[in-house]
């Protein structure tokens, strides 16, 4: 059970937050403009990072505000919450895992898809 | 002690130990009377009455005794109690306290205790080796089928109680700064320094006494800070008591270390106390703190000896020999022998010389036990044998002797000589109990002058002391602990002091702690004969470890699955670290590179009953009624579950069955009106003035032009372009809409939209509110609703020309403020009312009053899935699953082309347009009066074909339908779209499949006009 900082409330127990899974994932701003594979990609392909990993909590049971949290997965420690729209506090290594697919001109995509992961 | 002490038993010393030797008590074991004292264990009185064996093991069913004291004990597991609703199983009889009228009982074993059929597996051991369960998975096929009814009654432990458990449990929520867990020396030190910061403490001891050791050992020479150990221990217990911030909790174990210093504490808080006494206390209590820090003061756990014939009754821990001499006052035996590869075993032989045993021998693997030892045992006159093992050991229900000779690398080397006994006490060496540090995500490394696994790096705010942290020494644990203490007070901003000028010296009694490894000890006998137990619960030997290995099974975690080591109720608490020894010499590497296997919650059995709390019954979940719940319920609702809520799902009226009701009230509602209580309806107000902007990025139908005063049937879907929600929305204004959602969906729907607001869209200016709770909404339809409705409305017209489909108007019911919504979910005309929630019940009642005359009749939710199912509207949940679109669904008109939505560009990938997936289509039955059960698999052919026909889809809803007077069903089918008229089969169970035809969805087109 997690004590998680919520930025706009302070510090409550897990009990009163839900997870939203990886944090920085833009939804792409011309859907019809980019291949199945992107597209799929957005929808469906999440890093699995060991360390540290920048994922989305909402205060449903309190504010009902989302925000981005920076934690540890290995530890399980919470480095820093921010709001939405902040860069994260620190790098994270998120999108660089080898288990995404490979895209044929990831700069172009990057463009169309409002930046993608960062 | 001023009263007459009771008669004592035959084991029992006549002073000593933490028992109240005036008050006798009266228990019974297998159906015998027996007495102990207050302050006794089922165990420490079983023992003092000369009961070795209590137990079977647990897949050879061979006798078990009392190995350990404590908690670590594997073997001597009892029934307490024989009422179905209360007797509990698996319960350590060296963790059970003695409460008068106490009822024990052996598991495990049939007829009976002494005489067990299930000794047969003892004598096919060679046949039921480890992987077994495995072997018979994969082998012949039947071979399980064969054996699991055999196996399944052998092996096992008790039965599980048959009866609702009448007990409280409760759930405890606590923050401190200081956690102490385990209060010997160490852990005493550590929770009075950090209570003399004024932090607030909590002091968590397993036992019903604090003390650890301190009362299982002979005091002898110790001093603690210059007092005899057990009165530095009442000093330091009247300290903490007079803290008001520490709160000190016997009986209680920490049974799991989490995330974030987040621990849960399991209390007993009656099992000692019989029944008449335990008052208004909860049978159990689990604590759920989180501790700034954590001090771990486990201490260790002694570990067995692995040789042949090491699990007789009568064979025990050294350590456990003088938890039951000092501690218990009693003696384990008559007459010795002390078995170890350690300095600290010896104490056994000399305390129990002390108090009149005879001790036969000890016998130390080690060529070199410290001078002092061998000196104290001269002086006692006691034989010692050095270099030597247990070469095999004899007596049934309890030891009668051993076979000792020298040993050496090579195996046993002297001739075995014969030793009678009736008490072997063994060590195999101390294993610093880091369940707790494991848990808690701190890494372990091996200590080879302890030849044991200690905590290594901290990955929490804890910190482990004393025995726990391979500090053994009495100095170690005191200091260790003070330090500790204070340390973690001030890492909570607290300031203390570790040392106390005035404190006295510390000192053990005892020579230092030295150990050489024994893992697996040889014997003269063939191999086949030879059985060392590494696992004294789930029967594993050292054997099974080698066979592992041999099989590939040599990983720590592959052995320990494979063979079941350490797999048992009691988690291989005496087992771990010989396991790891028995591989490291099997695979001849160091035992630090064959590493532990992980230590997960709890550290030992808890009930589900704590697990639970308060959480039971009417608390197990929040259960909603709607405004006019009591009306259904006067009026013979059946309810069903349906999100939260209750809903009525028919009314029966007296006389009636469930489907003569629904029938009843669907023809109602075709013929005369229907009511339904539709105030579940999720409902969320949004505003702003991109609230429909908004809107048309969520659902998938278009939303710019609907103008107020108008609703809109709408779908949602996810990124993954599949629906997941459904319901209609009507625009009270440019900048203010009323969303309903799915009666299961509010909450979720709400989130959704939150969601994408806030992470996607917050240049959208927009607002939403629930508001399912503020209105009550009866559903009024039929073709006599328009009659009522005008009758009912001071101020809206309710001529369905003047008030057409899909339009919605605000205005009074005898003065009560209603919005009024035309929608359908039956086809037929329909007025959705809605007032404010209090005036739920009101509007029902004057409802039925007022449409009495029109022969109104309430429907409940079977005749709403009935009704809507007539007219093939979809109930999502029903007929959808996460894996339909609306095309899917035949709802491609919902789909608008002109702009995005969430979900929209998912509709065009390859997968998704493919035109053979799943499509909601309708089936008629061959035969009208054939009800097709839902969920049945739809074939092609006729006959079932070999070896498997494939399935082209399923059916989601089906019913007999009143108004057409036969059967409907909607199913989902591959291509269904494109296969109007065709004939399919639906396949059942034990009978031929069923002929259908495929038709669209809507059975009432062609019957009339809807609305």
């Amino acid at each position: 059970m997690f004590r998680i900082r919520c930025p706009y409330c302070g510090e409550r127990d897990q009990i009163e937050f839900g997870y939203g899974g990886e944090a920085h994932i833009a939804r792409p701003r011309e859907p019809e403009a980019i291949s199945d594979a992107q597209w799929a990609d957005y929808v469906f392909m999440r890093t699995n990072t060991k360390g540290l990993f920048a994922e989305r909590w909402v205060h449903s049971a309190g504010c009902r505000r989302w925000f981005n949290a920076l934690r540890d997965t290995a530890t399980d420690r919470f480095v820093a919450t921010y709001v939405i729209g902040e860069a994260p506090p620190l790098p994270v290594t998120q999108g660089a895992d080898d288990g995404a697919p490979v895209e044929e001109d990831a700069e172009a995509a990057a463009d169309l898809a409002g930046g993608g992961r960062p | 002690m001023s009263a007459q002490p009771a008669r004592l038993s035959q084991n029992r010393l006549s002073q000593g130990g933490l028992i109240d030797r005036t008050q006798p008590i009266t228990f019974s074991f297998d159906g015998k009377r027996y007495q102990g004292f207050a302050g006794d264990t089922l165990a420490s009185a079983l023992l003092a009455n000369g009961v070795h064996h209590v137990a079977r093991s647990f897949k050879y069913h061979r006798p078990r005794g009392f190995m350990g004291a404590g908690p670590e004990d594997p073997g001597a597991l009892v029934r307490i109690g024989s009422d179905p609703a209360t007797m509990v199983v698996n319960q350590r009889a060296t963790e059970v306290e003695l409460h008068e009228g106490l009822e024990a009982f052996p598991q495990n074993c049939w007829p009976s205790l002494r005489f067990d059929i299930g000794v047969v597996n003892d004598l096919m051991h060679r046949f039921l080796p480890a992987g077994f369960y495995y072997k018979t998975f994969m082998g012949p096929p039947g071979s399980w089928m064969f054996f699991e009814p055999f196996i399944r009654r052998a092996a096992g432990l008790g039965p599980a109680p048959s009866a609702p458990d009448p007990a409280r449990y409760e759930h405890m929520n606590r923050h401190c700064e200081v956690l102490v867990i385990g209060s010997g020396p160490a852990g005493l030190a550590a929770a009075r320094q950090a209570a003399r910061s004024g932090a607030r403490v909590i002091l968590a001891e397993e036992s019903a006494a604090c003390g650890g050791r301190i009362f299982a050992e002979a005091e002898g020479d110790a001093l603690i800070e210059g007092l005899a150990p057990r009165a530095w221990c009442t000093r330091v217990l009247e300290e903490l008591a007079d803290h008001p911030d520490v709160t000190l909790l016997t009986r209680t174990s920490a049974s799991g270390y989490y995330a974030q210093n987040w621990l849960t504490l399991f209390e007993n808080c009656t099992d000692h106390l019989p029944p008449s006494q335990a008052g208004n206390l909860p049978r159990h209590r689990l604590w759920r703190v989180r501790a700034q820090q954590v001090v771990l003061a486990t201490g260790a756990i002694e570990r067995p000896l692995v040789f042949n014939g090491n699990d007789r009754p009568g064979i025990m821990l050294a350590s456990a020999a003088r938890t039951w001499l000092h501690r218990y006052g009693v003696r384990p035996g008559e007459n010795a022998v002390i078995f170890a590869n350690n300095d600290d075993a010896w104490r056994s032989a000399f305390d129990l010389h002390d108090v009149g045993a005879r001790i036969a021998a000890i016998i130390d693997t080690r060529p070199d036990p410290a001078p002092a030892h061998r000196e104290a045992a001269q002086a006692r006159g006691i034989p010692v044998r050095l270099g030597a093992t247990i070469v095999a050991t004899r007596g049934r229900r309890r030891i009668r002797s051993i076979d000792v000779a020298a040993f050496d690398a090579g195996g046993v080397t002297g001739k075995p000589e014969r030793i009678a006994c009736d008490l072997l006490c063994v060590s195999g060496g101390w294993s610093p109990n880091v369940a707790l540090f494991s848990q808690s995500g701190g890494s372990l490394r091996h200590d080879e002058a302890l030849a044991s696994f200690v905590p290594d790096e901290a990955r929490q705010e804890v910190v482990p002391v004393g025995a726990c942290a391979g500090a053994f020494s009495l100095e170690e644990a005191v200091s260790g602990g003070r330090e500790a203490g204070r340390a973690a007070a001030q890492a909570a901003g607290f300031v203390a002091s570790a040392t106390d000028p005035a404190a006295g010296e510390t000192r053990d009694g005892a020579p230092p702690y030295r150990v050489a490894p024994a893992w697996e000890l040889p014997s003269n006998r063939p191999k086949s004969r030879i059985r060392a137990f590494v696992d004294h619960q789930n029967d594993v030997t050292a054997k099974d470890l080698h066979l592992a290995v041999r099989e590939g099974y040599g990983a720590v975690e592959h052995a320990k699955r494979y063979t079941t080591t350490g797999m048992g109720t009691d988690q291989g608490k005496t087992v771990g670290v010989n396991a790891i020894g028995v591989l490291s010499g099997v695979l001849d590497k160091p035992i630090g590179e064959i590493g532990v296997t992980t230590f997960r919650p709890p550290w030992k059995p808890i009930s589900f009953g704590a697990v639970a709390g308060q959480h039971v019954g009417a608390l197990f979940h929040p259960r909603r009624t709607t405004a006019m719940h009591d009306w259904h319920v006067a009026n013979g609702a059946v309810f069903e579950i349906v999100g939260d809520w209750l809903r009525a799902r028919v009314y029966r009226q007296p006389g009636e069955d469930f489907e003569a009701a629904l029938q009843r009230e669907c023809r109602a509602a075709r013929n005369a009106i229907g009511v339904l209580d539709a105030s579940t309806l999720g409902k969320i107000d949004i505003r702003g003035k991109d609230a429909r902007v908004f809107l048309n990025r969520i659902y998938s139908n278009a939303w710019m032009k609907l103008e107020p005063g108008r609703c809109r049937y709408g779908l949602m879907t996810n990124e993954d372009g599949m629906v997941f929600d459904d319901g209609v929305t009507a625009c009270l204004g440019d900048d203010h809409f009323h969303m309903t959602t799915t009666t299961g969906g509010a909450a979720r729907v709400l989130a959704w939209l939150e969601e994408y607001h806030q992470t996607e869209w917050p240049d959208l200016e927009v607002f939403m509110t629930s508001v399912t709770e503020q209105w009550a909404v009866a559903s009024i339809c039929g073709p006599r609703a328009p009659e009522l409705a005008a009758d009912l409305f001071d101020d809206i017209d309710a001529d369905p020309e003047r008030f057409p489909f899909m339009s919605h108007a605000s205005g009074h019911i005898d003065g009560v403020p209603a919005r009024v919504f035309r929608v359908s979910f039956t086809g037929e005309i329909s007025y959705e009312i809605n007032v404010p929630a209090s005036y739920g019940l009101w509007l029902w009642r004057t409802l039925m009053e007022r449409g009495a005359p029109y022969g109104i009749t309430p429907y409940g939710t079977e005749g709403m899935h009935l009704l809507r199912a007539e007219k093939g509207f979809i109930i999502v949940g029903q007929e959808t699953d996460g894996t339909l679109t609306p095309v899917d669904l035949g709802m491609g008109w919902a789909v608008k082309k002109n702009a995005d939505f969430i979900g929209k560009r998912s509709l065009t990938r390859s997968d998704t347009a493919r035109d053979d997936r799943l499509q909601l289509v309708g089936l008629l039955t061959a035969d009208p009066a054939f009800v097709i059960p839902e969920g049945s698999q739809i074939i092609a052919s006729a006959r079932e074909q070999s070896p498997r026909t494939p399935m082209i889809g399923h059916v989601t809803s089906s019913y007999f339908s009143p108004t057409l007077g036969r059967s409907i069903a909607l199913a989902l089918v591959a291509g269904g779209h494109g296969r109007m008229g065709e004939r399919i089969h639906v396949a059942r169970a034990g009978a031929d499949p069923v002929p259908a035809t495929i038709t669209g969805t809507d059975f009432l087109a062609g019957l009339k006009d809807a609305s």
